[in-house]
C-alpha cells in the first residue's frame, strides 16, 4: 500500500476492449425507444400506439395502462426524511399526466434502436398544456400550479435541525452595527451562554446564494439488458449501475418480482458522479417487458434523453446568515435551503440536502447552529445524487460567507479561517451540526497551503496589478472545508432517513495455487477498486498485486454489499477487504504452525512466509499453506479446509476528510471572462493506499467542481423546456478549460477504522466552487463586486462588474437575456451585508 | 442523437456531385466533412433524405501559389490548411484560424469548402475569408463561376450557391510583409462557436495604418464587415485604434442566446476590435 501502482483497470478502458452492457448483444434481443414528453406539464388526453405498429421492425408497443399491472411498487424512493415526507407513486410510464419534460409516455420495442426511434413519429399523442411551475419560490407560492394534485401542495417536506438559540441571535442583532444591539445583551441573558453569545454578536452576513443545477455527464450514458434466464427462475438484468445490489432490492420492490430471482450484474461502467446511483424506470421497463415478452431487452439513451430524463444535480436556493464579532470570532449560522425534488422522488432525493444539513458549519467551531430545508417539487428533471450529494453545498455556502466576513472586517481571509479552527484532535469531536467529526488539524493543512502557493507573492502580484489598473485582475480564493465518507454507520444513516445498513462485505479466498480471489461488494465505476483492493489484501497476504483479481458488480458472483458511492468504498469496503484478509493470514498461521509443528505464538509471518521465531529455515509460503488447506489431508483437527474468508465492516463513525485549497484566477475585467490560472490544494484523506489514483480523482474532482463555478449550469424556459440539452449549450470544460493542479498531502489517520483511510472521490468537487467563486469576488472587489452566482461566464461576470460600478442602464438588459431563461434560479442571488 | 434513415451516395468527381444533385434535388445535401452537418442530423433538426459524400474528391485538397493569390482546394481539411506552409507564409491568418476551429476531430475531418457552403454567422472562416476579401470559386450545370466573398454569405446559413452546385476553391490574397493580421475569438470554452470573433487585416505603413479590413464574426445573419471602423482606421496612428474600434459594432444586428445578450455582443466587439487591431499592428 502507498505505491502509486498503475491502474489494472486502465489497458482495456484505453484500447477499448471494456465490456460495456451497450456491447451485449443477445439472440432475438428488441431494443426499447420511449416516447418522451415535450410539455412540461400536460395532461395526456388522447393515446395511439398502435400507428408505431406498422413501422418496419416493430414487435411491441405499449401505454402505460397496458403495463400498469407489472409495477406495484411503482419506482421506489428510498429516502424518509420526516415522517410528514409527500412521496408521489411514479410510474415508469405515466398514466394520466406528464410532469416534466421527458416524462415517457409510452414505449415500442423493435429489433433495432434505429427502428424503435423511428417508429415513435407514428404514436397518435395528443397534450392538454397544464400550468408549469419550474421556480421553488413560486412552487411555494398560494395557488401556484400544482405538480402533483392529489398532495395538495408542492411542497415535499420540511427539515429542521440546529443547536442553541440561533433565532435569538439573529433577532436580537438585526441591526449589528448599531453597538445598542450590544446593549440589548441583557435581555438574553440568563437563558444559557450561547444567547449571551448571540448577543454579543456585531456583524452579521446574509446572503442568498444559488446552487444551479448540473447534468452529472457521465461518459457512458444508461444502458440496461434484461432478460429472462433461460436455466433458471429468473431475470438477469445488466446495467450501467453504481448500485447492483440496491438495483436489485428495487426492482424487486417496484415489480413483484421476489428479489431471489432477480441478478444484477454491473459489468464495466463509465462513470456516474451519483448519476447512477438509482434505479431508474427505463431499467424497470426493461425487465417488465422482458418478463412480459419472453425475449431479451436493451435500453440504451443517447445524450438527449441522458440530459432530459437521467437524474440532474444540486438545485438549491440558500439562504444563509452568519454572525460573529468584530474581531472575525463566528457565534452562529442561521440556513435556510429551499431544495429542488423535480417532479419525483428518484432513489434518495429528499437525502440529498438532509444528507448534507450537518456539514454547514464546516471547519469552524461555534456554538449556535439551526437549518431548515424545504423540499419542493417542480415541473422539471428529478434531482439526486451528484458527486458530493450536499456536502458540496454545504462547503459552497459557509466557505462563501466566510469569504464575506472577510471583506465586511477587512482581514485577510486566510486569517479569518484560523480564528474559527478547531484545534488539531484525533478523537471524535461533537460538531453544531451534532456529528463527531474523527479527526482534523486544518491548521497543517492551511499551513502547507500558504507555503506551497507562495500567498505573500501572490497578493504582491495582486497589488501591482490592481495598481497598474492592468485590465486582467487576479483573484486569490480560499475554501477550507471537510466532508462526511465512509458511508455509513448503520444506525447513523437510519437516522438520516436512509433505513441503514451502511456496512460493507469482502471474501478473501487464496486459492489451491496461492494466487487470490477477492469479491467485493463494492461496485466500482472508475474508481480503481481492482488495483487499490488488490494492493490493500497483497500487503496483508504477503502477496503481489499482480497475485489478485478483485471480482465485483455481479449479485450472483460476490457477498452481498451496499455499492459504490459517497467516497465510501475504500472506508468501509476496503477495510473489509483488509479485515477478511487478517482472518485468511489468522486461519493460515494455525495450519502453517499444524505444518511446521510449532506452536502458533511462536510464528512470525512476513514476505508472505510463515517461520519460527529464531529459526527462518523453519518455514513455509502462504501459497504453501493455502496448498494445504484445500487438499485438506494436514490441517488441524476439526478445521474446515480452504483459506476463504467472509468479513462484514459496520464503521462505528463517518470519517471526515478535510482540506485547504487556493485559487488563482485571472479575471479580464474588459469582457468578463475569467479562467483559472492556478490551482493549489492540501487535502487530507488519511494513509493513501494509490497515489495516482487518489490524485486522479483530486484532478477530476476539482476539474468537475471548476465546472461549477465556472462553466456549467443547467438553463430552463420558464415553460419548462430544458434549454441546455446537448453538450453544445451545457458548458462541459475541456482539458483546456482547466490549469495544471499543484497537490499537495498532509496525513492525519481517522480513527474510525484501523487502515485509518477516509475517502477522496469528491474531495475535489465540494472544495473547489467556492475558492473558484472566491477567488473571482476577490479579483473584483476593487470594482465594487461583493456578489456573484455560479456559474461566473462571461455575461454574468461582466454584468456584475457593470452593476457595481453603476452602469445601470447598460446591465438592465442583460438581466433581461439571463433572467428569461434562468427560470429556476429567477431569484437573483443578492448580497446583503446587515 | 439518432438521425432519420437516409440514402447515401459517393460522389467520384465535382461533375458526378453536380449530376447527383440534379438527379436527388433539394431532398439533397451535400457532405464535406461533416462536423456542422451530422450533428444537427443526429438531433434530428435537419433530415436530408439523401446524402452526397464528398470525401473522395481528393483532386479538391490543395493548396497552390497563383502569383497574387493563394488557391485553395475546397476539400483540404482544416488541419490541412493550418500545417500547410505556404498558408503560414503568405496568408498566417488563415492557417492560424484554422487552427481554432472546434477540436481537433473537427480540424481533421471539416473542409474549407464546407464550412463556408455551410454559411453560418458563427463559423470563424466566413468572417476571415470576408476580411480578407477572399473569393470562392463555384461549379454548377452551367459551368464554373466565382462570386466575392461579400456576395457570397446571403443570410443565416444561406449562401449565393445554388442548389446543384459545389463549392471547388477558396482563393485569398498573399500578404505582403507590411500586412499584420489577427483573429480573435471570443467564446465560452475553446471547442465552441465564436460569441464574437473579429478578422482583422491591416495595411501599416511607417507605423502608422494605411488601410484595415475587419470581418466580424456572430454579430449578424452573415459574416459583417465593420465598415465604419475600417474607415475611421484609413491612414490613422495607432493611439486613434481605440476610438476608431468604438464604432466596430455599427451596422451590425447581433442575436440573443444564452450565452450573450446583443448589447454584450456589442461590447465584445469593440473590445476585441481594439485588440485585434493592436495585435496585428504588432505583427
Amino acid at each position: 500500500m502507498g505505491g502509486g501502482l498503475p491502474r489494472k483497470e486502465d489497458p482495456a478502458l484505453v484500447t477499448g476492449r471494456a465490456n460495456w452492457t451497450d456491447n451485449i448483444q443477445l439472440p432475438g434481443m428488441l431494443h426499447l425507444a420511449l416516447l418522451r414528453s415535450p410539455f412540461a406539464h400536460a395532461k395526456v388526453t388522447h393515446l395511439d400506439v398502435s400507428g408505431a405498429l406498422d413501422r418496419p421492425g416493430v414487435v411491441a408497443a405499449f401505454t402505460g395502462e397496458d403495463l400498469a399491472d407489472e409495477w406495484p411498487g411503482g419506482v421506489p424512493c428510498a429516502a424518509v426524511v420526516t415522517e410528514e415526507q409527500n412521496t408521489p407513486f411514479q410510474a415508469p410510464i405515466v398514466t394520466d399526466e406528464a410532469r416534466y419534460m421527458g416524462d415517457v409516455v409510452a414505449v415500442v420495442l423493435a429489433t433495432d434502436r434505429y427502428k424503435a426511434q423511428d417508429a415513435l413519429e407514428s404514436i397518435e399523442v395528443d397534450y392538454e398544456p397544464l400550468g408549469v411551475v419550474v421556480d421553488m419560490e413560486s412552487a411555494l407560492e398560494e395557488g401556484s400550479p400544482l405538480v402533483h394534485e392529489e398532495l395538495g401542495t408542492n411542497e415535499c417536506f420540511t427539515f429542521t435541525a440546529g443547536v442553541g438559540n440561533v433565532d435569538e441571535l439573529f433577532d436580537k442583532t438585526d441591526d449589528p452595527d448599531d453597538q445598542a444591539a450590544a446593549a440589548r445583551a441583557p435581555d438574553v441573558q440568563g437563558e444559557g451562554d450561547t444567547d449571551a453569545a448571540f448577543a454579543k454578536a456585531n456583524v452579521v452576513i446574509k446572503e442568498r446564494y444559488i446552487q444551479q443545477r448540473l447534468l452529472p455527464t457521465a461518459i457512458e450514458p444508461r444502458a440496461t439488458v434484461a432478460f429472462q434466464d433461460p436455466g433458471h427462475n429468473g431475470y438477469v438484468v445488466y446495467s450501467a449501475t453504481q448500485v447492483p445490489h440496491l438495483a436489485k432490492i428495487v426492482l424487486s420492490l417496484a415489480t413483484g418480482i421476489p428479489e431471489n430471482e432477480i441478478r444484477v450484474v454491473a459489468p464495466d461502467v463509465g462513470g456516474g458522479f451519483g448519476s447512477k446511483l438509482n434505479v431508474y424506470r427505463e431499467e424497470i421497463l426493461a425487465l417488465v417487458l422482458a418478463k412480459k415478452l419472453g425475449t431479451p431487452v436493451k435500453f440504451n439513451e443517447d445524450r438527449s434523453e441522458n440530459y432530459q430524463a437521467t437524474i440532474h444535480g444540486r438545485g438549491q436556493i440558500q439562504d444563509i446568515e452568519l454572525a460573529a464579532t468584530s474581531e472575525g470570532r463566528i457565534l452562529g449560522l442561521r440556513v435556510k435551503l429551499l431544495d429542488d425534488m423535480g417532479a419525483y422522488l428518484q432513489l434518495l432525493t429528499p437525502a440529498i440536502s438532509v444528507s448534507g444539513a450537518a456539514m454547514f458549519p464546516g471547519v469552524y467551531t461555534f456554538d449556535a447552529f439551526s437549518i431548515e430545508i424545504k423540499g419542493v417539487f417542480t415541473n422539471l428533471t428529478p434531482t439526486d445524487a451528484y458527486r458530493g450529494a450536499g456536502r458540496p453545498e454545504a462547503a459552497y455556502a459557509i466557505e462563501r460567507a466566510v469569504d464575506s466576513l472577510a471583506r465586511k472586517l477587512d482581514m485577510d481571509p486566510a486569517e479569518v479561517r484560523r480564528k474559527n479552527f478547531y484545534e488539531p484532535f484525533d478523537e471524535p469531536t461533537e460538531t453544531p451540526g451534532g456529528l463527531q467529526y474523527d479527526s482534523m488539524n486544518m491548521q497543517a493543512a492551511m499551513d502547507r497551503l500558504v507555503e506551497l502557493a507562495d500567498y505573500e507573492g501572490l497578493r504582491r502580484e495582486q497589488q501591482q496589478r490592481r495598481e497598474n489598473n492592468d485590465p486582467v485582475q487576479l483573484g486569490l480564493g480560499f475554501s477550507t472545508y471537510t466532508e462526511i465518507c465512509g458511508l455509513g454507520p448503520s444506525q447513523a444513516l437510519a437516522g438520516l432517513g436512509l433505513g441503514g445498513g451502511g456496512w460493507e462485505a469482502a471474501n478473501v479466498r487464496m486459492l489451491v495455487t496461492g494466487k487470490v480471489e477477492v469479491a467485493t461488494g463494492t461496485s466500482p465505476h472508475g474508481q480503481g477498486h481492482e488495483t487499490s483492493w488488490a494492493q490493500i489484501a497483497a500487503d496483508a497476504l504477503g502477496v503481489t498485486p499482480d497475485d489478485v483479481v478483485v471480482i465485483h458488480g455481479d449479485t450472483a458472483a460476490v457477498p452481498f454489499g451496499r455499492d459504490t458511492y459517497g467516497s465510501r468504498s475504500l472506508a468501509v469496503g476496503g477495510i473489509a477487504v483488509h479485515l477478511a484478509c487478517e482472518k485468511v493470514v489468522d486461519k493460515a498461521k494455525k495450519i502453517a504452525a499444524h505444518m511446521l509443528e510449532a506452536a502458533e505464538d511462536d510464528l512470525e509471518f512476513e514476505g508472505g512466509k510463515f517461520s519460527v521465531a529464531g529459526s527462518p529455515d523453519q518455514n513455509v509460503s502462504i501459497q504453501d499453506v493455502a496448498g494445504g488447506a484445500y487438499l485438506g489431508a494436514d490441517i488441524p483437527e476439526g478445521m474446515e479446509p480452504t483459506l476463504n474468508e467472509n468479513m462484514t465492516f459496520d464503521p462505528p463513525n463517518f470519517t471526515f476528510p478535510f482540506g485547504a485549497h487556493l485559487c488563482v484566477t485571472e479575471v479580464d475585467t474588459e469582457t468578463g471572462k475569467a479562467w483559472v490560472r492556478d490551482y493549489y490544494a492540501v487535502d487530507d484523506c488519511g494513509p493513501v493506499i494509490n497515489p495516482i489514483i487518489v490524485d486522479g480523482q483530486l484532478h477530476g474532482g476539482l476539474a468537475q467542481g471548476i465546472a461549477q463555478a465556472l462553466y456549467e449550469g443547467v438553463i430552463y424556459s420558464e415553460e419548462g423546456n430544458l434549454m441546455t440539452g446537448s453538450m453544445v449549450d451545457y458548458m462541459i470544460p475541456g482539458a483546456p478549460e482547466l490549469p495544471n493542479f499543484t497537490l499537495d498531502r498532509t496525513v492525519t489517520p481517522s480513527p474510525s477504522n484501523p487502515l485509518g483511510v477516509k475517502g477522496v472521490g469528491e474531495a475535489g468537487t465540494i472544495g473547489s466552487p467556492p475558492a473558484v467563486m472566491n477567488s473571482i469576488i476577490d479579483a473584483l472587489s476593487p470594482l465594487g463586486v461583493k456578489h456573484m452566482d455560479m456559474p461566473a461566464l462571461p455575461m454574468r461576470v461582466w454584468n456584475a462588474i457593470q452593476d457595481a460600478q453603476g452602469n445601470a442602464a447598460a446591465s438592465g438588459e442583460y438581466d433581461a437575456a439571463l433572467g428569461s431563461r434562468e427560470a429556476d434560479v429567477k431569484q437573483e442571488g443578492r448580497s446583503e451585508e446587515k | 442523437m439518432i438521425p432519420v434513415a437516409f440514402d447515401y451516395e459517393v460522389a467520384e468527381s465535382v461533375d458526378h456531385a453536380i449530376e447527383l444533385l440534379g438527379q436527388h434535388g433539394e431532398d439533397a445535401k451535400l457532405i464535406a466533412g461533416g462536423h456542422s452537418l451530422i450533428p444537427i442530423m443526429r438531433l434530428r433538426l435537419a433530415a436530408p433524405s439523401v446524402l452526397i459524400d464528398l470525401d473522395r474528391l481528393d483532386d479538391l485538397n490543395y493548396v497552390r501559389d497563383e502569383g497574387d493569390h493563394l488557391a485553395i482546394g475546397a476539400m483540404t481539411r482544416h488541419r490541412d490548411v493550418h500545417y500547410n506552409e505556404l498558408v503560414r507564409e503568405h496568408c498566417g491568418i488563415l492557417g492560424y484560424t484554422a487552427g481554432l476551429l472546434g477540436d481537433p476531430s473537427v480540424q481533421h475531418r471539416g473542409t474549407l469548402g464546407g464550412t463556408l457552403a455551410h454559411g453560418d454567422p458563427a463559423g470563424d472562416m466566413p468572417s476571415v475569408i470576408s476580411a480578407l476579401e477572399g473569393t470562392i470559386v463555384v461549379k454548377g450545370p452551367d459551368g464554373e463561376r466565382t462570386v466575392g466573398a461579400s456576395d457570397f454569405f446571403k443570410d443565416y446559413l444561406f449562401t449565393d450557391l445554388d442548389e446543384q452546385e459545389v463549392v471547388t476553391e477558396v482563393r485569398v490574397p498573399k500578404l505582403s510583409s507590411d500586412t499584420g493580421w489577427s483573429y480573435k475569438k471570443f467564446s465560452r470554452r475553446s471547442q465552441d462557436w465564436a460569441i464574437v470573433g473579429v478578422a482583422a487585416v491591416v495595411e501599416k505603413s511607417n507605423g502608422n495604418i494605411d488601410s484595415a479590413r475587419i470581418g466580424l464574426t456572430s454579430m449578424g445573419s452573415t459574416p459583417i464587415r465593420a465598415t465604419a471602423t475600417e474607415q475611421a482606421l484609413s491612414g490613422a496612428s495607432p493611439d486613434q485604434v481605440a476610438e476608431a474600434a468604438n464604432s466596430a459594432d455599427e451596422g451590425t444586428s447581433p442575436g440573443t442566446d444564452d450565452a450573450a445578450s446583443a448589447e454584450f455582443r456589442r461590447h465584445l466587439a469593440r473590445v476585441w476590435t481594439r485588440r485585434a487591431i493592436e495585435e496585428a499592428l504588432n505583427r
